[in-house]
């Protein structure tokens, strides 16, 4: 019917004229409850520190989370913010955005919200391609909920709900989303401000669903979960597109890709750089991005970070807005009329 | 030559057929010229659940009963004195439910061996002296019409599949129905296989002719038109007058619609009608299950949408949790529960009112939710408009109950008048505050709503969640007396809105009554059916309806007190029941049946009589 304030100007990807802010501008008043050195303060302040390059007005963000420590994020950012209950974050995201395109929509999601829970949500949100940036933190484990295994902890994971360790194979969210068919998908480190940053930048510029997987350490029940690949630098493997990927400290480690489909971790002095495989985010089928991120079930070893996948696809609330649009080029809904369609009859004084 | 004519004041038919044999579309067309002769009438399609059982077993009999007159009725009638039986299922199926003297119209050629088997008869009901208490008119439907398409260069399983609309000719001829209306549908319908349309189209004239001629109809019948207050009618059922409903309160709320809904019989037809209306900026979402369905409609309140969501008892089992965030937020959201029998699948296609307490209590904690009742299938386009406003009005989730008999049921519906329907629209906040952050809970001191403002408005920006809020900031908050009275304070919003609503009506017409039969929802035609009934017979009983459920209209307790017994019948174990005695310390008594049918206004009558 009506059209909100919103409604006539362009999208969330940055198309509105410029707005000049800073990250202070998108802190908001409430103090910030994140147990003292947790990884959600360091993805909080990339976050805010990104978010003047968008241009986009506040009024025009808005934030939207499930349950877990990394769901309290809305409160913490001045834009608007809806913190809702476990695991649907991506399904209320996705009424938000299909019915506002103005809007830039976020969702801000953890490893039991994202891939537990709301595991159906997450991977239909990707297949449709809404309009919402995805940030899953993977801590590996259950912190609000003081320490229990998650879908992402690996097997054997000892704690309280499974002192045996757990028997749960566990996800691998990048993978997950591969086979969701998610047109963009990412991965990157809570305190790698730089990398994140520019892994934001290009969520942000997706148009359609940007899924973004980032490791954040849970110092209080999971500590060092992502060590080897945070502090090991020569275990991550930075994608970049048109790129051969290789690693290492001196670069001398890379990637094949073998007969078998499936990548094989090699030294560069041994097969020679022509033999490497030549990163591409933009294939279609997505079985390269799927392959690499097979390297690593688990962040034990060397382990791709960067961008996997950037295709385009349409994107559902664009598709939606459309069908709205033609159906009302044939003549805009007239509430009278309708009640009057299909077979009535007229009763007059008898 | 004409045959007699004999003018009659009502008429009950019951088609009944395999799952196979189209009687929905014959009883759906037969309606359809009722409704263009002007009668009142009221239909009860009842089918299983089973898409296509196996041909000619039991479960898989189908059936439209349909009851017309020339005088102002309420339900689909509770016996048929026409039963149009298709095959033997069909006949074991229904034929209890035909009292002796009814008229059994029957198709012979079904009669083989192996359909009486599969029906379990073992031997032919229509020889042994099983239907020697009926009129019985015995007619080859099938070969009747196989030869009435020779030469239309169709399958002979293709014309024995247009059986039904010789049945319909047949049943029009001798009703006296106008046939255009289906010569009309029938080309329309078939227009892209003009040899399906002209078989069709034959067997229904053969059918009509077959009337005139066969010696076995020897007089034709006329139902006049009733009186009706004049205006544009049209046939409809509860889910179409759902979907002009939530067409009409996004119209005046000004709101765009946002519809979601995981399919779900028997709630699916309001999706797919509201999807073909986009025209009107109507976004119907197809969730991929119940849960993100709701959780989608609320994310489109939040911004500033009509969010709706449509299913049935399981499916709204699972989004409780969403509609307790619902109350949390405060925001408008509306939830249509197409009630069907239960637990659990239950039976998909059948009517149940045993919802009631779900809706009311089945969230997490104090959870109050305003809570309305459709009673007629026409009603459900009014009752969609009052429970937005009230949503819209109140911010807050409220719960639309409506049935599978109401939904599928259909009866003529006067249009209203669209210049007559309440503005139901509200305002957004859009003034930032003079000092200070934007107080998202400030609320109106008269309804107790908090301000609404959406995405988009430059200075209000603010968070809400599920978290316990501060009143009045929406901080979150874990202190013990603002938890309180937060707590307090959602109910008396709801409760509240008991100022806001009709009072509840009482049809006592000697105002003596000593017994009052309280009814919600679908049983308001055979209530009331069987109440008139009654006062026939000189016997004085009150009807009062509900259609507002939480809160109840303000007069509820007076009305009560007022009457010395009162009878409350619902399909269900008596939930009515329990709220009434736990709110209003009133002896009430219950009538309960759950047999996944309509009730009979002849069994309430007696219950009423068993009262007085
Ligand atoms: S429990 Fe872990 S994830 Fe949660 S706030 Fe504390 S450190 Fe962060």
């Amino acid at each position: 019917m009506s059209e909100h304030p919103g409604d006539k100007s362009t999208n969330g990807n940055g198309e509105q004229p410029l707005v000049q802010l800073t990250a202070k501008d998108f802190k908001s008043d409430q103090e910030v409850r994140w147990c003292p050195g947790c990884g959600d303060y360091a993805i909080l302040a990339a976050v805010q520190s990104f978010m003047p390059e968008l241009g986009i007005a506040r009024e025009r963000i808005v934030f939207v989370s499930g349950i877990g420590c990394a769901a309290r994020f809305p409160y913490y950012m001045q834009t608007y913010g809806l913190h809702s209950i476990h695991g649907r974050a991506p399904a209320i995201a996705t009424g938000l955005s299909t019915s506002r395109p103005d809007l830039s929509v976020w969702v801000v999601t953890g490893d039991g919200d994202a891939l537990s829970i709301g595991g159906n949500h997450l991977i239909h949100v990707l297949r449709r391609n809404v309009n919402v940036k995805i940030l899953l933190v993977n801590t590996q484990i259950y912190g609000l909920t003081k320490g229990q295994y998650s879908p992402t902890s690996p097997l054997g994971t000892k704690n309280k709900s499974t002192p045996m360790g757990s028997l749960d194979w566990p996800f691998n969210p990048v993978s997950i989303a591969l086979g969701a068919e998610a047109t963009f998908v990412a991965r990157s480190i809570d305190t790698d401000k730089k990398h994140l940053t520019e892994v934001l930048r290009r969520a942000a510029n997706h148009p359609g669903t940007a899924f973004v997987e980032i490791y954040q350490n849970c110092n209080v029940y999971n500590d060092g979960a992502f060590d080897a690949v945070k502090e090991q630098t020569e275990n991550q493997i930075r994608l970049e597109h048109g790129q051969p990927v290789r690693f290492g400290a001196e670069g001398e480690k890379g990637v094949v890709l073998r007969s078998d489909g499936a990548c094989e971790l090699v030294d560069v002095a041994t097969v020679g750089e022509e033999a490497l495989l030549i990163h591409d985010e933009h294939q279609q089928e997505g079985s390269l991005a799927f392959a690499l991120s097979r390297i690593s079930h688990t962040p034990h070893g060397p382990t791709p970070i960067g961008i996997f996948r950037d295709v385009e696809r349409p994107v559902y609330d664009q598709l939606m807005a459309e069908q709205l649009e033609t159906a009302k080029a044939e003549g805009a809904g007239e509430l009278a009329g309708l009640l009057n369609s299909g077979d009535t009859w007229q009763i007059t004084k008898g | 030559m004409a045959k007699p004519v004999e003018q009659l004041e009502r008429v009950i038919i019951r088609f009944a057929g395999d799952s196979g044999d189209g009687m929905q579309l014959t009883g759906g067309r037969f309606t359809s010229e009722t409704a263009l002769m002007g009668n009142d009438l009221s239909t009860l399609p009842d089918f299983p659940a089973e898409i296509r059982a196996p041909a000619g077993s039991l479960p898989g009999v189908s059936g439209f009963q349909i009851h017309f007159s020339d005088h102002d009725i309420l339900t689909p009638g509770d016996a048929p004195n026409v039963l149009v039986a298709m095959n033997p299922a069909a006949l074991r199926t229904n034929l209890n439910d035909l009292p002796p003297g009814g008229t059994l119209i029957v198709n012979t050629d079904a009669f083989t061996d192996r359909n009486l088997q599969k029906a379990g008869y073992t031997s032919n009901p229509l020889d042994d002296g099983t239907v020697d208490d009926y009129l019985v008119q015995r007619v080859p439907l099938t070969s009747l019409t196989q030869e009435a398409l020779k030469g239309v260069g169709i399958t002979s399983r293709e014309a024995e599949r247009s059986k039904n609309m010789f049945a319909l000719g047949l049943m029009s001829w001798l009703y006296t129905r106008p046939t255009e209306g289906t010569l009309a549908y029938i080309a329309k319908k078939f227009a892209k296989r003009p040899e399906i349309a002209e078989a069709n189209a034959r067997a229904f004239r053969a059918g009509y002719a077959f009337g005139e001629t066969s010696e076995g109809f020897a007089t034709q019948y006329e139902v006049a038109p009733a009186e009706m207050p004049p205006g544009t009618y049209r046939n409809i059922t509860g889910n179409q007058a759902l979907g002009l409903g939530l067409v009409a309160a996004s119209v005046q709320s000004k709101l765009p619609l946002f519809l979601s809904a995981y399919p779900i019989t028997p709630a699916s037809d309001v999706l797919h009608d509201l999807a073909r209306h986009k025209s009107f900026g109507v976004r119907t979402f197809q969730a991929e299950d119940e849960i993100a369905a709701v959780g989608a409609a609320l994310g489109a309140s939040f911004g500033g949408s009509l969010g709706v969501c449509t299913s049935s008892g399981p499916g709204i089992a699972l989004k409780q949790e969403t509609i307790g965030l619902a109350v949390a937020l405060e925001l408008p959201l509306l939830i249509l529960d197409i009630q069907r029998a239960g637990p659990s699948t239950g039976m998909p296609t059948k009517p149940e009112q045993a919802d009631l307490l779900m809706v009311m209590f089945g969230r997490n904690a104090e959870s109050p939710v305003p809570v309305i009742a459709a009673s007629t299938p026409g009603g459900c386009f009014d009752a969609a408009i009052e429970a937005t406003r009230i949503a819209l009005k109140y911010r807050t989730p409220v719960f639309l109950l409506s049935d599978a008999y109401l939904a599928n049921g259909s009866e003529p519906w006067l249009l209203p008048d669209v210049e007559s329907l309440p503005d139901i629209s509200v305002e957004f906040a859009t003034q930032p505050p003079v000092e200070g952050a934007f107080m998202p809970y400030l609320r109106d001191p008269d309804t107790l709503a908090r301000q609404w403002a959406i995405p988009g408005t430059p200075g209000l920006e603010h968070r809400i969640g599920g978290l316990e809020k501060e009143d009045v900031t929406g901080n979150v908050s874990y202190d013990p007396d603002n938890h309180d009275h937060m707590v307090r304070l959602r109910a008396r919003k709801v409760a509240g809105i008991a100022a806001d609503i009709p009072e509840l009506a009482v049809d006592d017409p000697d105002g003596d009554a000593e017994l009052l039969v309280l009814g919600w929802g679908g049983t308001y035609g055979p209530i009331q059916s069987a109440a008139r009934r009654i006062r026939r017979e000189g016997k004085k009983v009150a009807h009062a309806h509900l259609t507002h459920l939480n809160p109840f209209p303000r007069n509820t307790a007076a009305v009560l007190a007022h009457y010395p017994k009162v009878l409350i019948p619902e399909m269900n174990l008596g939930q009515l029941l329990k709220l009434v005695r736990a709110e209003f310390l009133v002896d009430a008594h219950g009538y309960n049946r759950v047999r996944g049918l309509p009730f009979r206004s002849d069994e309430l009558a007696e219950a009423m009589k068993a009262m007085l």
